[in-house]
């Protein structure tokens, strides 16, 4: 087997080093609950309003409470203007944070609810969608929803060869040998179940295995950094 | 939607002089101020007035311009309401109010001369640039207008051109040191004054919005220490008499000769 082309991380991270992290909630007074979310150039927000009745009433279910997940980048967040509004990209991640979330929150005692959640990029540099599940979970927390369990997410990469935590922008654009594989996962803090899963790109049965326990690491102590900044709040609020 | 029982402690209290907040009916809330939200904008910043929060955005683009102005820059000014920042937005097409407010700001920065559209032109009737200004409601406190107006003045005066490739016609990934070219003097702010029963008020709550009679959103440039016009726009159904346009007027005098200089020290730093 040749060796990785990718030997050292652009920005000097050790393979298994995420970017520095921020991490803060009650960023949005009007709201149930908010959070934000950083690592590196990557900034999420994320606002929670709800339980509340869901209209129209045929989208209610009698059972219990449904999330609802919005996602979006702003304007500026990327260097090439993204156009405001919806489109095919934004929605399936709407999808797969609300599958990831699923397991998480317990809406069984709020039949005909809603909660909403609504993700916004500020700032772009690859990972967002994983950004945006860590600073959804605090703003839930933060809002008082019912939890089973917390949820972090992080994306791995496959950089030619070499496995690395936390893929930022440039690495995402690698080209060399096997260029670049992204894949975004979410773990599930207690349970330790894995609630998100995607990939695009190329990897074997034991590269996956090595990234799988990586994310799980990084999860780790992402989940840390999130408690630490609920904890924060509690008691420090207006 | 606020109890009857408290909008008339809001109208019993203003016909004091008096607002919940302690504040005069004149009076603006604390105003703050963070640069650099998007590493990839060419200028961003965030505004505050006390908790009512926005996030603006400039970014450009080469395109054609418009047959009518074959030799100026193109500018355009947008407004997102989403739920995120308010119990009482919804999601979907931009509302009536987003449109409003998208549209009101574009005109106070058109018509003020601030942006200077002819400097934009890169070759006559075929490349110009594009500005983007895009505001995004992050806490709805009441006020967005005056508030993503800042927001837009400080994040156009930050701007940086990105830089242009002659070969390519297209813009680099990367921003020069040149300055979005302004007409400095010609800066215009927005102010927006509200009547309640009867009671002129700036810079009002979400609350105070909802009971207001009527509004007027104004751009207000300076001219030698005297304010000028150079955008207006009447809001809501209730008309307005001769004697209140002349108090608004002189509020606007009054107002104009406090909030130029703090807005210009928030603008350009000095």
């Amino acid at each position: 087997m040749t060796k990785s082309s990718y030997t050292k991380r652009t920005d000097g991270r050790k393979f298994d080093e995420t970017r520095p992290i921020k991490a803060k909630v009650g960023i949005v007074p009007s709201a149930d609950g908010s959070a934000m979310f950083e690592t590196g150039g990557t900034r999420a927000i994320a606002v929670v309003r709800g339980p509340r009745t869901l209209h129209p009433q045929h989208m209610q279910n009698p059972e219990k409470g449904i999330l609802r997940i919005n996602y979006g980048m702003m304007p500026f967040s990327v260097w090439e203007r993204i156009r405001p509004g919806p489109n095919r990209r934004s929605q399936e991640i709407n999808k797969v944070i609300e599958w990831a979330l699923a397991e998480c929150v317990d809406l069984d005692a709020f039949p005909n609810s809603v909660v909403d959640v609504f993700i916004q990029i500020p700032q772009a540099d690859a990972g967002t969608r994983v950004a945006g599940l860590n600073a959804a979970v605090m703003a839930l927390a933060h809002a008082g929803v019912p939890m089973k369990e917390m949820a972090s997410a992080i994306a791995v990469g496959k950089i030619d060869k070499t496995i690395v935590v936390d893929v930022d922008k440039e690495e995402e654009d690698y080209k060399e040998g096997e260029g670049s594989t992204d894949i975004p996962m979410c773990f599930l803090s207690r349970s330790g179940k894995l609630a998100l899963l995607q990939l695009d790109g190329k990897i074997s049965i034991p590269e996956l295995k090595e990234a799988l326990k990586m994310a799980k690491e990084a999860c780790k102590k992402i989940n840390e950094i999130q408690i630490k900044a609920l904890k924060e709040s509690a008691g420090s609020e207006e | 939607m606020m109890p009857t029982i408290q909008k008339q402690r809001i109208i019993e209290y203003l016909k004091e002089g008096k607002r919940f907040d302690g504040r005069q009916p004149e009076e603006f809330r604390d105003i703050t101020v963070e640069m650099g939200l998007s590493k990839n904008a060419e200028s961003s910043c965030s505004v505050k007035f006390g908790k009512t929060e926005v996030y603006v955005g400039v970014k450009l683009e080469v395109t054609e311009p418009y047959p009518d102005s074959p030799n100026k820059g193109n500018f355009m000014c947008s407004a997102e309401l989403s739920p995120l920042a308010s119990e009482s937005f919804e999601l979907g097409p931009p509302g009536i109010n987003a449109i409003e407010l998208g549209r009101v700001l574009d005109r106070g920065i058109r018509e003020s001369g601030f942006i200077d559209f002819e400097k934009l032109c890169i070759k006559e009737g075929e490349k110009v640039w594009q500005v983007f200004l895009d505001i995004i409601a992050i806490n709805d406190d009441g006020n967005l207008m005056d508030v993503a107006g800042l927001a837009g003045l400080i994040a156009l005066a930050h701007a940086k051109l990105p830089v242009y490739n002659e070969e390519t016609g297209k813009p680099e990934h990367e921003l020069s040191d040149i300055d979005l070219p302004l007409n400095k003097e010609a800066m215009a702010f927005n102010m927006t004054i509200h009547s309640i029963n009867g009671v002129l008020i700036v810079d009002p709550s979400v609350d105070e919005e909802e009971l207001s009679d009527f509004r007027i959103s104004m751009a207000i440039a300076d001219n030698n220490g005297e304010p000028r016009i150079t955008a207006m726009q009447k809001g809501k159904e209730t008309a307005i008499t001769e004697g209140e346009m002349e108090k608004i007027l002189k509020l606007v005098e009054d107002k104009h000769k406090e909030m130029f200089p703090k807005i210009s020290k928030l603008v350009w730093g000095k």
